[in-house]
């Protein structure tokens, strides 16, 4: 095994892209859990906007276009979610695998034609002076406009929940959903709403693996990334701090392992493959220790009749 | 303006009229679908729905109708005990395939040893391989209260790169010249999970599969333990008062859903499939959570729907064969069919009524 083939400027800098995907999902996630409603359907969601944003880039030659496009189909799908457990109030565990069976399915269906294709290239931030910086210009200045977008959007949503009414009304939603209804909130509004929202940024997540990460399109892309956001959130504590934090330990440990497949180490291939499911499982054991975090109404259905 | 109003009981005429109502409905929504797609959508239900049982070569499809609902039906039914209580094992995928791995690897280890003693204890492999994997997620939410969708989740993906590794690996054919793969158990008759009757696709995963059925209806409706899982489902905390262990329900639920997900990757890798190979599964794991759904988690329901569902896959071969309709719309067809029973359940528990204005 080689190690002094790792460099840790590249390192660093592959760790925030890979980081950024699951950020983006979680981010959602985060406000969809914190309105009370679990959403398991990151993972359909997420793969629907990758197949979204990588057509529509390819069809228009602009990868603007198609995360904006990534984030309509991630809507567009959650906007499913959110009409079966809002409005005909199903299960939402259910409501969320089968978001996630029938995004797999729809997305192999639209990317078909797209296997084997190379996307537009995704411009790099260039700013004179500071990305020609030695180390911090390769790491921190160096990335993608999504990359700080999908920075601004945790200061953006943190900000939003901790500070502002509309965060209030969302965190009320969420912690007690009959008592918020009788203040005369509109639950079923705000939610569906929140859900919209979250779907949006995992389908901006899934497209930012399909056009920057990867950058190409094959069946089922995300691997499990959707599950690991899902995770991120518990791990986070429905922080969105710690939501970053979180995605960044999971981006370091998935570009680890790919640079130690890379640098032949002993370890079997397989073996480092898995350890970012197996360091996801030993996550969750270690925050679920205190559950008193999450939102009282997650997962609970609303009905004013109740 | 449409009001939804709570029945006091669930509608029983509409529990049994959804997932027949769901299927109507996703055969509509799935012609449009294929009609998009360039196809003719009355062509292609009836390829899907029709041609596996009464077309031209259905002598050849349907003993696949059970080959295929076999595994479903042996999984759902596992699932179908945990949902009913309201723990949600997702990973039967996993399960599943360690269950193969586990019971390969046995019947492997006597090659080429001819004993009649060996099926069975391949038999015991796979469920205790399943068994194992999903007491993973039991016991980390029993002992820390950890999330046993998420964990239970995970381990697929795990137990994928495990089956990679132990295709390319500990189990690979060491006569195979260095390809992928294990040995092929059909060529092993202690060890091949071979058709019991000729012709009709039955082999010992399906006679599990119609055991569990009836299994799974006696505990239900005549043992305390099915009384207690439909209790913790329903009302948690009536459940607790009347002295349900909720950390042995976890742990009996995922333990049995584990073992029958084991047991029917077993059958598979044993029978159908052949052998140990990297992408031998083919997701049953994922669609026995619909056949569970749409089988109402009844027993006798999850033994229907897991026909039906090895209808479509077989239809969804046809239709790909004859009509070059891609393999993923009948993956999508699937998805959406759980989608429209979800839907179509609220009519089940809520009225539909029309509001008249409201004086306030």
């Amino acid at each position: 095994m080689d190690l002094s083939s790792i460099s840790p400027t590249l390192l660093l800098a592959s760790l925030i892209v890979a980081a950024t995907p699951i950020l983006l999902a979680a981010l959602g996630e985060l406000v969809v859990e914190r309105a009370g409603v679990l959403n398991l359907g990151v993972e359909g969601m997420m793969i629907t906007g990758a197949i979204c944003g990588f057509a529509i880039a390819v069809n228009t030659g602009s990868p603007a276009l198609g995360f904006v496009m990534a984030a309509v189909g991630g809507a567009a799908l959650a906007l499913l979610f959110a009409l079966l457990t809002q409005v005909a109030l199903a299960n939402q565990v259910a409501s969320g695998l089968a978001l996630t069976l029938f995004g797999l399915g729809l997305s192999a269906l639209l990317g078909q034609g797209y296997v084997g294709i190379k996307p537009p290239p995704t411009g790099k931030l260039d700013i004179p002076m500071l990305s020609d910086l030695p180390f911090l210009g390769r790491v921190v200045f160096g990335h993608d406009l999504m990359v700080y977008i999908a920075l601004a959007l945790v200061a953006a949503v943190w900000a939003t929940l901790k500070y502002t009414r509309a965060g209030l009304i969302l965190r009320a939603v969420g912690e007690n959903h009959d008592a918020a209804h009788a203040l005369g909130y509109k639950v079923v509004r705000v939610r569906i709403l929140a859900i919209l929202f979250g779907g949006a940024c995992a389908g901006l997540g899934g497209a930012y693996i399909s056009l920057v990460r990867v950058p190409q399109w094959t069946d089922g892309m995300t691997a499990g990334a959707g599950w690991i956001a899902l995770a991120l959130v518990v791990f986070a504590s429905w922080k969105a701090g710690r939501v970053l934090l979180g995605a960044w330990l999971f981006g370091g440990i998935t570009v680890l392992q790919l640079n130690l497949q890379a640098a032949g180490a002993a370890i079997p291939v397989e073996y480092l493959s898995m350890s970012p499911y197996l360091i996801t499982i030993l996550v969750l054991v270690i925050m679920s220790a205190d559950k008193s975090r999450a939102p009282a109404s997650l997962g609970r259905t609303f009905h004013a009749s109740q | 303006m449409l009001k939804l109003e709570k029945r006091p009981q669930p509608s029983r005429a509409w529990t049994y009229l959804t997932p027949v109502l769901a299927v109507v409905v996703t055969m509509l929504a799935g012609g449009a679908l294929f009609a998009m797609l360039g196809n003719d959508p009355v062509e292609a239900i009836r390829t899907i729905f029709w041609e596996p049982l009464f077309g031209e070569f259905a002598s050849y499809y349907r003993p696949q109708l059970l080959v295929k609902a076999g595994p479903l039906i042996l999984i759902a039914i596992g699932l179908s005990l945990g949902f009913r209580a309201g723990i949600w094992n997702i990973g039967a995928e996993g399960q599943y395939i360690i269950g193969a791995i586990t019971g390969a690897a046995v019947g492997l280890a006597f090659y080429p040893v001819d004993l009649w003693v060996i099926f069975p204890l391949m038999i015991l492999a796979g469920a205790l391989g399943g068994w194992v994997w999903a007491m993973i997620p039991g016991l980390l939410k029993v002992r820390f209260g950890t999330n046993e969708i998420l964990v239970s989740l995970m381990l697929v993906y795990v137990a994928e790169q495990l089956l990679a590794k132990m295709a390319l690996g500990l189990l690979r054919n060491p006569e195979g010249r260095g390809f992928p793969g294990s040995r092929n158990l059909q060529q092993y008759p202690a060890a091949h999970n071979a058709e019991i009757i000729t012709g009709t696709g039955m082999h010992w995963g399906v006679v599990a599969a119609f055991i569990a059925v009836i299994f799974a209806y006696v505990l239900l409706s005549r043992h305390i333990l099915g009384h207690q899982i439909q209790l913790a489902g329903q009302a948690p905390r009536a459940a607790r008062f009347a002295g349900v262990n909720p950390a042995r329900l976890t742990l009996i639920c995922l333990g049995l859903s584990g073992a029958l997900a084991g047991m029917a990757g077993m059958f598979e890798v044993s029978g159908p499939a052949g052998q140990i190979s990297i992408d031998f599964n083919v997701g049953y794991g994922f669609t026995a959570i619909i056949v569970a759904f749409l089988g109402r988690l009844h027993p006798v329901g999850i033994a229907l729907a897991g026909l039906l569902m090895a209808l479509t896959y077989i239809g969804g071969e046809i239709a790909e064969l004859n009509l070059s309709l891609p393999a993923a719309a009948i993956q999508m067809f699937q998805g959406m069919l759980l989608f429209f029973l979800l839907a179509v359940d609220v009519l089940t528990n809520y009225r539909v009524r029309l509001r008249t204005a409201e004086v306030a």
